[in-house]
């Protein structure tokens, strides 16, 4: 998206803020943006002096796709909807220029000049991998070993980062918390405790400070760990939800209202939402069904608990993968409530598949295109089911639905720690010990998947089951406006 | 006789105990233990071939039932069957031959007077399969009037030839074991350089730049892929792990050792990094005679992966890993279940199993195949030491190498 102009274009530097606040983008012409974008870099050279580190930056990513977006022009990083740097900002409006189509201001980690100027800013000190992936250059990889203790150590150093912020930062990097909901949830209690102890300093508003303290902890959790894109979308409300909570009202209820607003909305979307699916996803439960589901989700597992408490017969089989084997926790989960079960990894899938009435997915997100953004291995099940004629069912708030397009796992992923591919557990000795040290090696840890859309059967949401081509009229009808239904 | 019992009994052993690894391995010892069976095995005057295949055959049945999903027992089995009799016809047709000095057809003239050394078993088998063709009604009339007049001739012939007749039968005995022994010997040659021949094709396949995929190892692949190296093409690799034996590390290892440049991925991620993959060679474990491929488990998923995106699949497969039966219920009868700890330890989980049904199954089940079938048409091509072919092809490959008498090893009983 090009540029979001608030509507008094004076005020040039408010219009950097505000930029892509906005939902809907006026269309001017080439020579009116070339101007104001000349004003603009004028106005953004005098406020780098003044010095604030990240109130300038970008707010959000676009939340509406341009209509005439339609490629992914450049390859760009993960699904961070908040930008940490402005010069980031301020580069790909130089680049926009040149291309009728623009791409989100997110971070190009192909382009060494941003990674150096990121590298200066940032809190955590990363070390960037060796032995990177070619075709993953545009996605950021650093070595993971030094990162937590580095972390901590700079504790007292960190006084613009909230301690609540601090502490959820260290736990997804120590990799504590991995669920997407769990990771919002997390985040948004963080934030909420930022608002309490916020203090609007004087000659500031409380809408654009406080969204500028938001975005410094949003830039500190990237560099943790890059969100995930319910996390944006969560974040994307609450910078509007600053926004209009602006008039009227004295610093204390508007904190207030802020913070029962985030508890609403953890409730609503997240806790209620799952409580109907699971209402809805138990009817597609017979007796005599045999069900596949992959990895660890706790969406999947509280349908399968619910069903099995309504008292049907079934039994489940748990496909897992490396490398987080998250299959065996909810194995245990399962087996203790009295669920029979068969486990098996992503390779046997072809030869349990064939027993297999129905399989259950989660999801991290659900994209506008249909596809599904879930943990790496997803398409490989539902491929292998499709081939097979078994229908494919996929679970997942609509807090989670993003307008975003994807059509493969390359273009928008996270990569992992390339060093649990290597060690293989309870075995000494493995094959690929020193692999950092052989230069023609390299090993991936990709985190995410794209499943594509005609592999799905039904996505189960809390506004109903739908087939994956509604899912844009989803995100258009009930995503768009952010408020709580 | 009691040294083949032992070594056949040891040998038993080590296939039921699953101690032999691999398909290549496998039919190289079978060969090497039919080849001193055969060496060691006392022939009656008359009728020897019978004999030796009665033997060979029982031996074969005991072997295969020892492992049967280990195919290439049963193929070398079958392969040595053949042998035996393209060697009997050969010197058949041979001593016939020498006796009647007018050729009995067109076909047969390229077939050697006795006293010189019998030809190699490929000249016999184009002979034999001549023969197989519906031959033209004069020469059947020919033959049988020739036949007759040998029969005659030979029964009519006075002590010289009587002498001459059974010397030629005792060194037609010798002859028998020399030829069938030599020709075993050659056979295990082959499964030895089985490599090398596919290896030599590699260069027609791989260009520059290309980008392959393939899961798990196998020595074949790996000298495939190293021949293309060779040859100055530059291309690089990406290995899938293999769960749960993940023999993907040392392929990767021993690719990065010979210096192509390799990235090591889960076998979970196949599908997203398979859109940018140009094609998949993999190894076989068996292939069957419907042009269907036994394969090291989790390649079905990787073959519809590949179709999906319009990849082609390459199956590299020696020749002794033909197998001349068609597949029924493959997933089920032609694999192997192995054991639950290499995918949960037991100390773990050893709670989970206090937990049972109400009738005392257990709650817990682990399934852990070793073999996954991929069905003939998901693959693109094969590639074998005799050239590249298609699936559709495979079947009549099997009769230059088996002989349908032979395809069930059980004896039936004689009534």
């Amino acid at each position: 998206m090009y540029f979001c102009y608030a509507e008094d274009s004076e005020d040039v530097a408010k219009a950097q803020f505000q930029k892509n606040s906005k939902p809907l983008k006026e269309k001017t012409t080439k020579a009116e943006r070339r101007a104001l974008q000349e004003a603009q870099r004028a106005a953004k050279a005098e406020g780098k002096k003044a010095g604030a580190t990240s109130g300038v930056s970008a707010p959000t990513s676009k939340p509406v796709k341009q209509p005439n977006q339609k490629k992914d022009v450049t390859l760009l990083a993960s699904s961070s909807t908040a930008v940490p740097e402005k010069k980031g900002g301020e580069k790909s409006l130089e680049k926009d220029r040149k291309k009728e189509t623009v791409p989100h201001p997110r971070m190009q980690f192909d382009d060494k000049s941003r990674v150096e100027k990121a590298k200066k800013r940032s809190v955590v000190q990363q070390t960037e991998a060796r032995n990177r992936v070619e075709i993953f250059r545009h996605l950021p990889q650093y070595e993971r070993a030094n990162q937590l203790s580095d972390l901590e150590s700079k504790f007292f150093q960190l006084d613009h980062v909230h301690p609540a912020v601090y502490e959820v930062g260290l736990r997804f990097l120590a990799g504590d918390i991995m669920w997407s909901n769990t990771r919002c949830i997390a985040m948004l209690q963080a934030f909420k405790k930022v608002i309490e102890d916020y203090s609007t300093p004087s000659e500031k508003t409380l809408s654009r400070d406080l969204t500028a303290k938001i975005n410094s902890s949003v830039s500190f959790l990237i560099e943790c760990r890059p969100l995930s894109i319910s996390m944006g979308n969560a974040i994307r409300f609450l910078k509007a939800l600053i926004q209009k909570s602006t008039l009227a009202q004295t610093d204390s209820e508007a904190k207030a209202s802020l913070c029962s607003d985030i508890d609403r909305y953890i409730n609503e979307k997240i806790i209620l939402a799952d409580k109907v699916i699971i209402r809805h996803a138990v009817t597609k439960i017979r007796d005599g069904d045999v069900l596949l589901t992959y990895g660890s989700s706790s969406l999947t597992e509280a349908i399968l608990l619910h069903a099995h408490e309504l008292r049907r017969q079934f039994r489940v089989v748990i496909v897992d993968s490396r490398p987080n084997l998250e299959g065996q926790s909810m194995l245990r989960r399962l087996i203790e409530k009295g669920l029979s079960c068969t486990y098996t990894h992503i390779n046997g899938v072809s030869y349990v598949m064939h027993e297999v009435t129905r399989v259950f997915l989660g999801a991290a997100s659900v994209l506008s295109n249909g596809t599904i953004y879930s943990a790496v291995g997803t398409a490989c099940i539902a491929m292998v089911a499709h081939a097979y004629h078994v229908p494919v069912v996929v679970c997942c708030e609509s807090y989670k639905f993003h307008e975003r397009v994807q059509l493969d796992a390359i273009c928008s992923n996270e990569l992992g720690d390339p060093d649990v591919i290597s060690k293989v557990p309870g075995r000494m000795n493995n094959p690929l010990d020193d692999w950092a040290s052989k230069e023609n090696l390299q090993l991936l840890n990709l985190v995410y998947d794209v499943t594509p859309a005609d592999y799905v059967s039904m996505i189960v949401t809390e506004y109903g089951m739908i087939p994956p081509t509604s899912v844009p009229v989803i995100v258009r009808e009930y995503c768009r406006e952010h408020i709580l239904i | 006789m009691p040294d083949t019992h032992a070594l056949v009994s040891d040998f038993l052993n080590k296939l039921k105990k699953r101690k032999i690894e691999g398909s290549k391995a496998a039919a190289k010892l079978t060969a090497e233990l039919l080849r001193t069976v055969i060496s060691q095995q006392r022939l009656p005057n008359t009728n020897q071939a019978a004999a030796l295949i009665h033997a060979i055959k029982a031996i074969g049945e005991q072997l295969t039932a020892a492992n049967p999903v280990e195919l290439a027992v049963g193929n070398i089995v079958r392969r040595v069957l053949h042998i035996i009799r393209e060697e009997d016809l050969s010197l058949t047709t041979a001593s016939i031959g020498g006796l009647n000095l007018q050729a009995l057809s067109d076909d047969e003239d390229n077939v050697d007077r006795d006293d010189q050394p019998v030809l190699s078993a490929a000249a016999v088998a184009a002979a034999a399969r001549s023969t197989l063709r519906p031959p033209a009604l004069q020469t059947l009339i020919e033959d049988v009037s020739h036949s007759a007049a040998i029969h005659h001739s030979s029964s009519s012939a006075g002590d010289s030839e009587e002498k001459t007749k059974s010397t030629d039968k005792n060194s037609r005995s010798r002859k028998l074991k020399h030829n069938v022994i030599e020709t075993v010997n050659e056979l295990i040659e082959d499964i030895a350089t089985c490599h090398e021949s596919i290896a030599e094709q590699a260069v027609e396949h791989i260009h520059h730049n290309e980008v392959i995929l393939t899961l798990g190892s196998s020595g074949t692949v790996i000298e495939f892929l190293c021949a293309a190296k060779e040859k100055k093409r530059s291309f690089r690799v990406f290995v899938a792990e293999g769960a749960p034996r993940y023999q993907g590390h040392t392929l990767a290892k021993e690719l990065v050792a010979r210096g192509l440049q390799t990235t090591v991925i889960t076998d979970s991620a196949v599908f997203a990094m398979i859109s940018r993959v140009n094609m998949v060679i993999v190894g076989a474990h068996a292939v069957m005679a419907n042009g269907g491929v036994i394969a090291p488990v989790g390649l079905n998923m990787v073959a519809l992966a590949a179709q999906r995106h319009a990849v082609p699949f390459v199956v590299l497969a020696g020749i002794h890993k033909l197998c001349p039966l068609y597949p029924h219920n493959p997933e089920v009868l032609l694999n192997e279940l192995k054991s639950p700890s290499e995918l949960l330890d037991f100390g773990e989980f050893s709670d989970c199993m206090d937990f049972g049904t109400g009738t005392g199954s257990p709650l817990l089940q682990v399934v852990n195949p070793a073999f996954d079938y991929v069905p003939p048409k998901l693959v693109s091509l094969f590639i074998t030491d005799t050239g590249g072919h298609n699936p559709s092809y495979m079947y009549r490959l099997i009769a230059d190498y088996y002989s349908a008498n032979d395809l069930v090893l059980q004896q039936r009983p004689t009534s």
